[in-house]
């Protein structure tokens, strides 16, 4: 694993095995997801691959009608909004994501603080697999 | 080794002429033609008179036609449009910055020596695409992981408008009176996209209702109509349909020489006194996301360079892509202290009429934002009401005299500040 690039390409492979991984300088020991190959704290060049649990909290998320192709592909639309947030997790990093599991009609109820778990969204398209990273309400 | 910094031009800038297409949605024009009005604006506003022979090179902001009308390499394009070529022409993109981009590029440009007289501007067309292909494109300029995520720009904005509710108790309702503040400013300017206040927008409603034969809507303010969802849909979530700015075509440019020999073409230059450029990272990377950390450097390096504070700056443009984004950039750029900015708006202090007036053009909300032509269209702005040509909407404090505007592109990832002076 230590071989593996400290780049999107790795992190968006471990994302299909259902595996959480961020880089650690290990220098300054400061912890990045997704992962980065040059550390932003110490400028320090030498990582190191860690598992992130994938629990954390809502800090930010929108309810949204309008979205993307690839979202309206996945059946969301006007009537059917669809929530993406940032998401703390325990260990300090955060992450942006799908929120699953909350009532996208009613975003005024949406807590932000709300304890979540990660979930990984499996998509297929024109034979390769895609990996979402997803939270849904703990 | 630390080395202390301090930003100054090695020569003198001057703005001696500016143009501005009327902004819209327009199926029967193209970025050329919309260029060409802009174009022919800047060369009516030298007082003095112009030889275009005299331009050395051309600066354009373009943020992706390459992707809006599948057409890239702007820089010739445009460059051959006014007769310039064979001289030099640069593309400059920075998302929705783009343009106050290629705005320094021509400042340093001069600043150095190197040329005496440049032209910079921006184009976008952007309206001959449907509004979810719009999204996409411009969702090009988010980070990967917040596409990723499924976040649009509206969505983005919407994230920080939760973290901001939050953190300092605003609501919808405040965001509301950003809307109604510009849609107030914008029936005085006659290149805006939307020419109308939201009472003006109630009544056509109405009126449009009568006709039909359907039910007369009873909205007893504009809060109200603001309020009722079949009215504003929500985009995404707090942002309303006119929490966002539209989707827009248009042009801007204007004329950079070198200080010296600026009284050449006008007895009125304006000069460039504050410039500042910042960097973001995206929102996964942010421990607060109610602040622009690029915004806040851009503003530190053009408040260092001209010696201002901002309390100095009468009034400003800023890159108000939503209503949310308003508020936070009268923070960061220190007009407001963190969490002061609602208050301020909803006290009218960045009416045109108030002490700080912001986007008196009507703010990319309601003049339009065709994202490449932007940056230089809030200069302009800053231009036309500094030279006292604003007519209805001009600002009415005496000795108007320092102005600037902000530009923001992407999610944060590219953030300009630029201060202009009239002496």
């Amino acid at each position: 694993m230590e071989e593996m690039p400290f780049n999107d390409i790795s992190y968006r492979q471990f994302l299909n095995e259902e595996k959480l991984m961020g880089s650690r300088c290990k220098k300054c020991h400061a912890l990045f997801l997704p992962p980065r190959p040059i550390c932003i704290k110490c400028h320090g060049t030498e990582m190191e691959w860690v598992e992130i649990e994938g629990r954390g909290e809502l800090r930010a998320f929108t309810c949204i009608a309008i979205g993307p192709p690839f979202m309206i592909e996945e059946g969301f639309n006007r009537k059917n909004p669809y929530c993406s947030g940032v998401v703390e997790l325990k260990e300090g990093v955060r992450a942006d994501a799908r929120i699953e599991g909350v009532d996208t009609h009613a975003p005024e109820k949406i807590q932000i603080g709300m304890p979540l778990n990660v979930k990984f969204l499996h998509r297929q398209k024109e034979g390769i697999e895609n990996t979402y990273l997803a939270f849904e309400p703990a | 080794m630390k080395i202390e910094k301090r930003r100054k031009l090695g020569r003198g800038v001057a703005v001696v002429g500016a143009g501005m297409s009327k902004f819209g949605m327009f199926r029967d024009r193209d970025s050329k033609d919309l260029f060409a009005e802009a174009y022919r604006e800047l060369i009516a506003s030298v007082d003095k008179g112009l030889d275009p022979t005299d331009i050395d090179a051309l600066y354009l902001g373009n943020f992706s036609n390459d992707f809006f009308i599948h057409q890239a390499h702007w820089g010739p394009l445009i460059s051959d449009l006014i007769g310039l070529a064979p001289k030099p022409a640069t593309r400059t993109e920075g998302a929705c910055a783009s343009s106050a981009l290629a705005f320094r590029e021509g400042v340093f440009a001069i600043a150095s020596g190197f040329y005496d007289m440049v032209l910079v501007g921006g184009v976008e067309e952007m309206s001959k695409r449907t509004t979810e292909e719009v999204a996409e494109g411009l969702a090009l300029a988010t980070v990967p992981y917040e596409g990723e995520a499924g976040f649009t720009f509206p969505g983005v904005f919407g994230a920080l408008a939760t973290a901001y509710f939050h953190k300092y108790g605003a609501t919808r309702e405040h965001l509301m009176n950003v809307t109604i503040k510009s849609h107030n400013n914008a029936p005085l300017n006659p290149k805006a996209q939307f020419p109308l206040s939201i009472r003006d927008m109630m009544n056509a409603k109405i009126k449009s209702a009568e006709k039909k034969g359907m039910p007369l809507p009873e909205w007893k303010d504009e809060k109200a109509f603001l309020s009722d969802p079949r009215a504003n849909p929500p985009v995404a979530w707090p942002m309303h349909l006119y929490d966002c700015c539209p989707i827009s075509d248009g042009a801007s440019c204007m004329l950079l020489v070198g200080e010296e020999i600026a009284r050449n073409f006008t007895d009125d230059p304006l000069y460039v006194i504050g410039l500042g450029q910042g960097s973001g990272r995206g929102l996964h990377a942010c421990d607060d996301l109610t602040y622009f950390e690029a915004t806040r450097y851009a503003a530190k390096e053009a408040y260092g360079m001209s010696n201002l504070k901002p309390e100095d700056i009468q009034f400003s443009e800023v890159h108000d892509c939503f209503s949310m984004a308003e508020i936070i950039h009268l923070e960061d750029l220190g007009f407001f202290e963190p969490g002061e900015g609602y208050k301020a708006v909803e006290q009218g202090l960045t009416r045109l009429d108030g002490p700080k007036p912001i986007n008196t053009s009507g703010g990319l909300k309601c003049k339009g934002h065709p994202v490449g032509a932007t940056g230089i269209s809030q200069l302009y702005e800053v231009w036309t009401q500094l030279r006292g040509n604003a007519g209805k909407r001009q600002i009415p404090i005496k000795d108007l005299r320092i102005g600037a505007a902000h530009n923001l592109g992407g999610t944060g990832g590219t953030c300009t500040f630029t201060i202009l002076e009239r002496r």
